[in-house]
């Protein structure tokens, strides 16, 4: 899970902090004509506008589960607030969650109700559409340890609830599956799915598919072996789990397995790609969201890094981490994997959202997985075999040359591998990654895929002492610093055909918020400073903005009211990885502070507060 | 927590009117982490924390947090406590007293191996599954010289905390490893306590070629601006060294030497 990301809070000695980090970077890479020929540049503009030919699934005006559809588009057929009247957008009604944590959560709208599921304490939320405020139906403490709290890399998050069959499904940061009444509240089931004493937390949004609810694991890192888990929504119990590291019996690989490329065939490469024992520890959680095929009954997810971070102490290609699964949604075989990042040397979670379309590809419709990838790589993946069909950069590169499309191999850059003891520079992109958790839409209109991501750097190097409860020891830090450009984070709408982008809009900050894209036209993203937006979807020129108390790191929706009016929601309140600087108080001054986010975040305290607010938008 | 303190509280004032005026001293801790600290206050850091609070005429009041990942921000620097015990000294971000004790990481071995290894280059490692204690997400320091010696894939992660932070040692007497590299005082604490026939010896050099140490100073950590406390508890360290060692030898603590005094 981020996860993770391994390297402590350390601060650099003070002669090698680079606090003007673009300028240092735009040094680095005129300095050195070796480094100068290994960096990609992303794909330029050039992109276009092309209606999508296929169908997407029914819109029901509803919003039962995080990626609004099972093929994770986050589109909505919705058109009442389009690009014509979105200026004249009013706040409609707020709710305060009581919670000054990362709210990375999407609201789930279903039965006239909206469900706000909240970090750590983890309480849910129903308030009744039906009636003028939402006011509250009902809620829900689950209690949950605090010992979890000190479990959870990168603030205590949730990223939300499904709705399904009149229950509503969450997790909780301790390591349940809570099954309730949709109506009443009422709990109908809580399994305990994984132990905090051995660094497992769940954060994830679970998904439904027919009667099997599924959650994969987060946590520290290191010593936490990834999984994903099928419960049966009638009773919580468990109908399977799949780990990402071990024997093939433990990651349900067996006869249905075939994957496309040769370096993932083979008995038991969740054993022998790694050192004696290791994978027992190997990382490889579960913590993005799913997505599934009907057509063939498939689920689709990514692997976390692998663990332990420093990957001298685990050569090999260390399966299946970092990686796409396709499983039976039933029995969870896998039928094909394919790695981004082998043998990970940078916290590259491969967690990232896939959304599933059909796509014209060389004179033919092809079924693929359109994926932006932490390595900065935009994949277009054959879903039903796990070929790669394109890999198109879209940031600045300078850790890889290119994604080999014969053996699907990454071709990673030595000089910019981590090396004990020294410190390695424009490290781009850096251990967040191109893009984080936060997902992306697509707009049948537009045929556009419109991506929030980070425009960083890095540099890494050991650092000084620091210690855990009593063991002293001495780790790496990192610091990371806005990429070419200078802006941290930039909204993208991507051209998945042509592989260009059709156009972006910097941000100061990484845009750490989820897009929705709308048949009106509009592209709906938050900032960290807070400012939530409407984009034209085909100019991205902002065409509303509404400055919320908080910053923003959640899931926009849209939906239809019990009015019939088209209604935009949005969670306010900052978080997560980098947001962790505000709501804890971090001090930007150590560079390191949040894992590295110290640099990086240095005006984002002045800029915005904790806080912890649903606000929900509609035309006057 | 704010129960037990105000309780405390309200002890101290009753009871102990010599200190009725002084608050006190709120000292941060593991509930779950021998030999340093747990919530029966039976680790040698809270003995000694103990018994600082008392030099200084204050009532010891543990609060406990398991300083893990997000401590330092989520509880002391938002002053969940005055002072947190077993920091190395220099530590980043608060100010440290003087340190009250000075240990390394050993080998641990088993005794009838006989194997004396004390260096990375040892050809005796060779072959050997080597255990490693895993800190946050990585391994502890000896990992690196380990690595460039070319034995990564014979490392076996093992926890740090809680009540599996003893199998480390334990694996070594089981022969589940042929040799574990553990931080001095957990060691010398679980080889003691479970009565394993086990050899400890400090790791050397004491820093490698990398500049990463494997010795410590270990010291007190009290808020950043916080010189008053910082100086009455070096006032108090001092006072109190033979009864600081004496805690340590029961313990059963390793303790290195300062290589200056030692030449």
């Amino acid at each position: 899970m981020k996860t993770v990301k391994m390297l402590s809070r350390q601060k650099l000695p003070s002669q090698f902090t680079c606090w003007v980090g673009a300028l240092v970077c735009a040094i680095a890479v005129a300095g050195c004509k070796h480094q100068t020929q290994s960096v990609q540049e992303s794909a330029g503009a050039g992109g276009g506008i092309h209606p999508y030919g296929a169908m997407l699934e029914a819109d029901d005006g509803q919003w039962v589960r995080a990626t609004k559809d099972y093929a994770n588009t986050r589109y909505s057929t919705l058109d009442q607030i389009n690009s014509n009247n979105v200026a004249s957008l009013k706040v409609a009604w707020t709710f305060d969650t009581g919670t000054k944590h990362g709210l990375e959560a999407a609201p789930i709208v279903a039965n006239n109700t909206m469900y706000i599921a909240t970090p750590w304490p983890n309480r849910m939320f129903a308030l009744d559409l039906t009636k003028p405020g939402g006011p509250l139906k009902w809620s829900y403490d689950p209690n949950p340890s605090r010992s979890a709290k000190g479990e959870a890399c990168c603030d205590w998050v949730n990223r939300g609830a499904v709705f399904s069959d009149g229950k509503v499904f969450f997790n909780t940061l301790d390591d349940y599956t809570v099954a309730l009444d949709a109506n009443t509240g009422r709990q109908l089931w809580k399994t305990r799915l994984g132990d905090i004493a051995n660094g497992e937390t769940i954060t994830m949004a679970p998904m439904v598919v027919r009667n099997k609810v599924y959650v994969g694991v987060s946590g520290g890192e290191f010593g936490v072996r990834g999984w994903l888990t099928a419960l049966n929504t009638t009773d919580g119990s468990i109908a399977w789990k799949a780990y990402s590291t071990g024997p093939d019996k433990d990651v349900l690989i067996g006869d249905r397995f075939k994957p496309f490329y040769d370096g993932d065939k083979g008995t038991d490469l969740g054993v022998k790609s790694w050192p004696p024992d290791a994978w027992r520890i190997g990382g490889g959680t579960v913590w993005g969201f799913l997505a599934y095929d009907p057509s063939s009954n498939l689920i689709y997810y990514g692997t976390a890094n692998p663990g332990p971070w420093n990957p001298e102490v685990r050569p090999g290609l260390n399966k299946w981490t970092a990686g796409v699964f396709a499983r039976d949604a039933d029995t969870g075989q896998a039928v094909w994997f394919y790695q981004m990042s082998p043998h990970d040397l940078y916290d590259w979670d491969g967690i990232n959202e896939n959304i599933l379309l059909n796509l014209p590809w060389q004179g033919s419709t092809r079924k693929v997985l359109v994926r932006a990838d932490r390595n900065g790589y935009m994949y277009l993946i054959d879903r039903t075999n796990g070929q790669v069909l394109s890999a198109t950069p879209y940031v600045y590169i300078t850790t890889s040359t290119g994604v080999d499309l014969k053996t699907g191999e990454l071709k990673h850059v030595l000089d910019k591998a981590p090396k004990t003891g020294q410190e390695v520079r424009n490290v781009c992109p850096p251990a967040p990654g191109a893009k984080d958790w936060q997902p992306s839409s697509f707009s049948p209109k537009t045929g556009l895929v419109y991506v929030p991501h980070q425009n960083l750097c890095m540099d890494v190097q050991t650092g000084e002492a620091n210690y855990i409860a009593g063991t002293p020891y001495v780790g790496a830090s990192e610091r990371y610093y806005a990429g070419p450009g200078g802006n941290e984070g930039e909204l993208m709408a991507w051209d998945p055909i042509a592989g260009k982008k059709v156009w972006t809009v910097p941000d100061k900050f990484p845009i750490w918020s989820g897009t929705v894209a709308t048949a009106g036209d509009l592209v709906f993203y938050g900032t960290l400073d807070g400012w939530f937006r409407a984009a034209d979807a085909r100019t991205g020129k902002t065409l509303w903005q509404f400055k919320t108390g908080s910053g923003i790191v959640g899931q926009p929706i849209t939906y239809r009211g019990p009015d019939g009016k088209q209604y935009v929601a949005i969670l306010s309140g900052v978080g997560g990885w980098p947001g962790a600087i505000v709501n804890s108080n971090l001090d930007t001054r150590d560079d390191t502070a949040a894992n590295g986010w110290g640099i990086a975040m240095h005006d984002l305290k002045s800029a915005t507060q904790a806080g912890g607010t649903l606000y929900v938008f509609s035309l006057p | 927590m704010y129960s037990l303190f105000l309780r405390l509280a309200l002890l101290s004032v009753i009871a102990v009117p010599a200190i009725a005026n002084a608050m006190p001293l709120r000292i941060c801790a593991d509930p779950d982490n021998l030999p340093f600290s747990n919530r029966a206050e039976q680790g040698f850091d809270n003995r000694i924390g103990i018994l600082i609070a008392h030099k200084l005429g204050r009532e010891p009041e543990f609060v406990w947090a398991r300083s893990r990942r997000g401590f330092m921000r989520e509880q002391f620097n938002k002053g969940a406590c005055d002072l947190l015990m077993g920091v190395p000294e220099g530590l980043r971000a608060v100010a440290t007293s003087r340190p009250y004790y000075r240990s390394s990481y050993v080998f641990v071995a088993r005794k009838r191996d006989e194997l004396h290894i004390a260096r990375f280059d040892d050809p005796h490692l060779e072959g050997r599954r080597i255990g490693l204690q895993i800190l946050e997400e990585d391994y502890a320091p000896p990992s690196l010289p380990l690595i460039r010696n070319g034995h990564a894939a014979q490392l076996v992660g093992f926890d740090t905390f809680g009540a599996r932070s003893a199998d480390i040692v334990h694996a070594v007497a089981d022969r589940r490893v042929g040799v574990a590299v553990v931080w001095g005082p957990l060691a010398g604490y679980v080889a003691a306590r479970d009565h394993l026939p086990v050899t400890l010896t400090a790791v050397s050099p004491q820093v490698d070629s990398s500049g990463v140490p494997f010795t410590y100073d270990i010291a007190i950590a009290v808020h950043k601006k916080d010189n008053a406390l910082r100086n009455a508890i070096n006032h108090a360290i001092d006072q109190s060294d033979a009864q600081i060692r004496a805690i340590l030898a029961r313990y059963h603590i390793p303790i290195t030497a300062d290589e200056k005094e030692a030449r």
